[in-house]
């Protein structure tokens, strides 16, 4: 017990230093969170009247992010996949980072849909036993049962890795492998079950698409890898981990990849909708090319294009995509296009015109934009918090007291 | 029950009016007028209104009259005025002017439906009377579709229980029989659009 | 697994719990002891029980404690019902789109009667989609929010649409809490203590059929209805879903809903699908009538036909 106690007080310890910069950003975070957390007070106490959401357009700003970042935490973990058929050492080292970014990730996910929901307070109506979840017929328990296993098994993973290594022993290989492979159709799961959330749906054409759990799929590829990339450099930098060029370059081919696909499904749609015309093009040409003088949305799609063909070939140039510049630019891009085609590009166009022809432009209110920002804030607080403590474990700099010396190093690898 | 009394009041005022005839012969039509006019009024009144569907074995259920014949007020009995069979040519009437005739005025006028010999029915093409609280007989000879579905409620509003007494409607409280056609009506006000409900 | 889905125990029937298993009898156990004493600090709304679990004494305590509340909070006696469906009904409605006239009169008789928010939000279940005789029913070209003098406007039709209390309704199917569910007799509920407002139906709802409480419902005091039904048109709190329900309060009493009375036209057909006498079996056999978004297969109980 008193190991636990000691590790949570050097854990305490580990986060409160910091340069400037890292304080800098902490108040950054804060702030957010600070704003966010008033909107939220705003908004629980007068009613989601607060968003700009109506009947018309029941899901908007909040869904949208949380899709995403459903998109970010699966990907995250996606590059166990290569590490692990490829039995590749360089990625072995970072796969841990990709956990962590995910266990941040599930976290904004869960508060966007607490912070979506009407009743927050009944959450408990979800839960097994005690409340009377819809379990198998409804996606949203599926939804809810493999994000929180997902959590679980990546805290799970972890902390084993973080607690054994502070105590200078080597991780239970027989309990973490099988983990982290089981890791990876979790990751597959946790977006496959949030496409079927809207594929199920008969009711919405523009989401009754088989195509849209493999899109979704591509672009998390996409996008999940693309944050990893920046964060490798950003750690390197200023946090003395060792991450070889090579893992970084693997990333972005098999991100190369993963563009190809989904750029090629975004086709697939396209052609299917404008070729065969029927009146389910509405959906598609509201976002494209608007109807009427409703065209809100046109500009984030073609922008939301522009930044994913941008990025595609950024990174399918392999001169490109060896500079660090082509690498970088190329990341954002792909995180900005893929941002615009989960979040407007999908959740927008899937509810305007609605289920009886009718169009309301949805614009999300302040309101929305603070609370979104405070959810981010604590994410990345999150990730910032883990991040502070695992490197130095896992770089030896941060480990148990008074344990004899032993002829084993403390390991700096994870798998 | 008003319509009753001056069904007797009036026959017995006819005979009158006729003078000569016996007491027992003035009873004698009195009381058949009264037992015919019974006979007739006596679904309305007893709140039994159309005939229930051809079905063997319907239900009867209970089917209230909601209202009246929306008379003018003042202007039934039309006896009060027509004492007797009147001038058969069709023409522009001066005293009913208040009515506007749009109901296939083209080949019909007033005596196709009102009773010449008796102002205070109408009467079927094949003569047969009428009383207005009967009227759908009448417009059901030409309007066979509508009468058929208004019998069994599909044409026309009924209120009430649907496990129980309804009230029905006849066609004339609906449908002006002079002119006929549904008057279009001011629609309620729209619906607020979504970005008109800001807290 | 899903709980069985069962209808609202009735009332002065014996009736065993919903769920007899020994998991469901310490868990009725637990919970009962759980609102004994929560009732007592007020927490009761927290953990109560989802209401088809109830025993009949816990569903006479709830509707007495909601009559209770919805008395002081709107100033006059208000009567909260639990009336089961009838055995042998399986409610149909008619709409006849060769009579409306897109007064909307049925959809303020149903703000009233059924005791919508008047504004921020304004709640309507009932909407009526204008359209164009010359294109039929073609939704991309519809409009709720016509405006005129008089209605018809010639060479236009109306439509209105409410819920359709499907069969195989989507809404049912996707409720992760198992808070909206088919009654036997046709209607599809909500329990508007068990929502948690994710609106997951109404995204799945092909019809805008579901609405949602945005905030706190505008209901004036002098224009609630006091007769009100538990799963019906009792004053809803805010962040939940709420939809037509055929006018449970009245339907189950017998009576027609109020659309059905109000339209001048006679638009509105309602009864017994069981029936054979009943108005709306007439329709059936003898109209054309057709199903909204048929392709769907969500097989409503709303059914419009042309009369002539």
């Amino acid at each position: 017990m008193s190991g636990i106690v000691d590790f949570l007080a050097g854990c305490g310890r580990l986060v409160r230093r910091g340069n400037r910069a890292y304080y800098g950003w902490l108040g950054l975070l804060a702030v957010a969170i600070l704003i966010g957390l008033g909107a939220y007070v705003h908004q629980a106490r007068t009613g989601l009247i607060a968003t700009n959401m109506r009947d018309q357009v029941s899901w908007a700003f909040y869904v949208g992010n949380f899709t995403f970042l459903v998109g970010v935490a699966a990907a995250a973990v996606m590059l166990v996949i290569p590490a692990y058929v490829y039995n590749w050492g360089p990625i072995k080292e970072v796969v841990i980072l990709g956990e962590l970014l995910a266990i941040s990730a599930i976290t904004m996910c869960l508060l966007f849909i607490l912070v979506d929901m009407g009743r927050p307070d009944r959450f408990l109506h979800i839960v097994p036993f005690i409340g009377s979840p819809n379990w198998p017929r409804s996606m949203l328990t599926w939804d809810a049962l493999v994000l929180n296993a997902y959590l679980v098994l990546n805290l799970a993973v972890v902390i084993h890795i973080l607690y054994t290594g502070y105590h200078g022993h080597h991780y239970n290989k027989a309990l973490i492998v099988p983990l982290v492979l089981l890791s990876v159709p979790a990751a597959v799961s946790i977006h496959t079950v949030t496409a079927f959330l809207y594929n199920g749906m008969a009711s919405r054409p523009y989401w009754n698409a088989s195509i849209l759990a493999p899109r979704f799929l591509a672009s998390a590829f996409c996008s999940g890898p693309a944050v990893m990339i920046i964060l490798f450099q950003v750690l390197r930098k200023w946090a003395n981990i060792d991450i070889k060029d090579e893992a970084i370059h693997k990333v972005a081919e098999l991100m190369a990849y993963a563009m190809f696909v989904n750029l090629f499904l975004l086709g697939a749609e396209i052609f299917k909708e404008y070729y065969s015309a029927t009146e389910h093009l509405l959906y598609t040409q509201y976002l494209w090319s608007g109807i009427g003088e409703h065209k809100a949305l046109v500009p984030y799609a073609w922008t939301g294009l522009a930044c994913n063909l941008l990025a595609f070939f950024l990174f399918l140039v392999p001169k490109t995509r060896r500079t660090f510049v082509g690498l970088n630019l190329g990341s954002i891009l792909i995180w900005a296009g893929c941002y615009i085609e989960k979040g407007m590009g999908l959740v927008i166009p899937g509810m305007t015109p609605d289920t009886l022809g009718e169009i309301y432009e949805y614009r999300p209110t302040g309101t929305e934009w603070a609370i979104a920002a405070g959810v981010f804030g604590v994410g990345f607080l999150v990730f910032t918090v883990l991040v502070k403590v695992a490197v130095p474990i896992m770089s030896g700099t941060f480990h148990a007291r008074a344990e004899p010396e032993t002829s084993l190093p403390a390991p700096a690898a994870v798998p | 029950m008003n319509y009753l009394h001056h069904l007797l009041g009036t026959s017995a005022a006819r005979g009158r009016e006729k003078g000569g005839s016996a007491m027992s012969c003035r009873l004698l039509v009195g009381w058949t007028a009264l037992g015919l006019s019974a006979w007739l009024a006596a679904p309305a009144l007893a709140g039994e209104g159309p005939p229930p569907a051809g079905a063997a074995g319907a239900r009867r259920e209970e089917l209230i009259q909601a209202e009246p014949p929306p008379f003018t007020p003042g202007i039934f009995p039309c006896t009060q005025c027509h004492s007797g069979p009147g001038d058969k040519t069709r023409r522009e009437l001066t005293f009913h002017d208040d009515i506007k005739f749009e109901h296939d005025a083209e080949h019909r006028w007033c005596l196709d439906c009102h009773s010449n010999e008796n102002r205070d029915v109408l009467h079927l093409s094949n003569g047969d009377p009428v009383p207005f609280t009967e009227s759908y007989r009448l417009c059901g000879q030409c309007h066979g579709d509508k009468f058929r579905d208004w019998r069994v409620g599909v044409h026309g509003k009924r209120t009430g229980m649907w496990d129980g007494p309804k009230v029905y409607y006849l066609c004339v409280n609906c449908h002006n029989p002079h002119s006929p056609r549904f008057k279009p009506l001011k629609p309620e006000p729209r619906p607020l659009r979504p970005e008109e409900m800001r807290r | 697994m899903s709980r069985p889905r069962t209808s609202l125990p009735v009332l002065g029937e014996g009736g065993a719990p919903a769920d007899p298993s020994r998991r469901g009898f310490l868990r009725n156990a637990c919970a009962g002891a759980a609102l004994a004493s929560l009732s007592a600090c007020g927490l009761e709304d927290f953990f109560h029980k989802s209401f088809r679990e109830l025993s009949k004494e816990d569903v006479a305590r709830v509707l007495a404690r909601l009559e209770k509340r919805y008395s002081a909070q709107y100033g006059k006696q208000v009567a909260v019902a639990g009336t089961p469906p009838r055995e042998g009904v399986e409610f149909g409605y008619g709409l006849d789109l060769s009579r409306c006239i897109g007064c909307r009169r049925c959809v303020y008789a149903c703000v009233k009667e059924n005791n919508q928010s008047r504004a921020h939000p304004q709640i309507h279940w009932i909407r009526v989609l204008e359209m164009e005789k010359a294109h039929g029913v073609d939704l991309a070209h519809s409009e709720i929010y016509y405006e005129a003098d008089q209605v018809p406007r010639p060479g236009h039709f109306y439509m209105p649409v409410q819920c359709q209390q499907c069969r195989n309704p989507p809404c049912v199917k996707v409720c992760p809490t198992q808070a909206t569910w088919k009654e036997k007799d046709g209607i599809v509920v909500i329990d508007y203590d068990w929502c948690i407002g994710c609106r997951c139906c109404m995204s799945a709802c092909p019809y805008g059929a579901r609405h949602f409480n945005w905030a706190t419902p505008t209901l004036p005091a002098e224009e609630m209805n006091p007769a009100t039904h538990y799963l019906g048109n009792r004053p809803r709190p805010k962040g939940v879903v709420e939809k037509c329900t055929f006018c449970i309060q009245r339907t189950r009493n017998g009576r027609y809903p109020a659309c059905v009375e109000i339209c001048p036209v006679g638009a509105r057909k309602f009864g017994n699908l069981l029936d054979p006498q009943s108005e709306i079996r007439q329709v059936m056999e003898t109209k054309r009538v057709f199903i909204f978004k048929e392709d769907l297969a969500t097989q409503p109980h709303f059914y419009y036909f042309y009369a002539t």
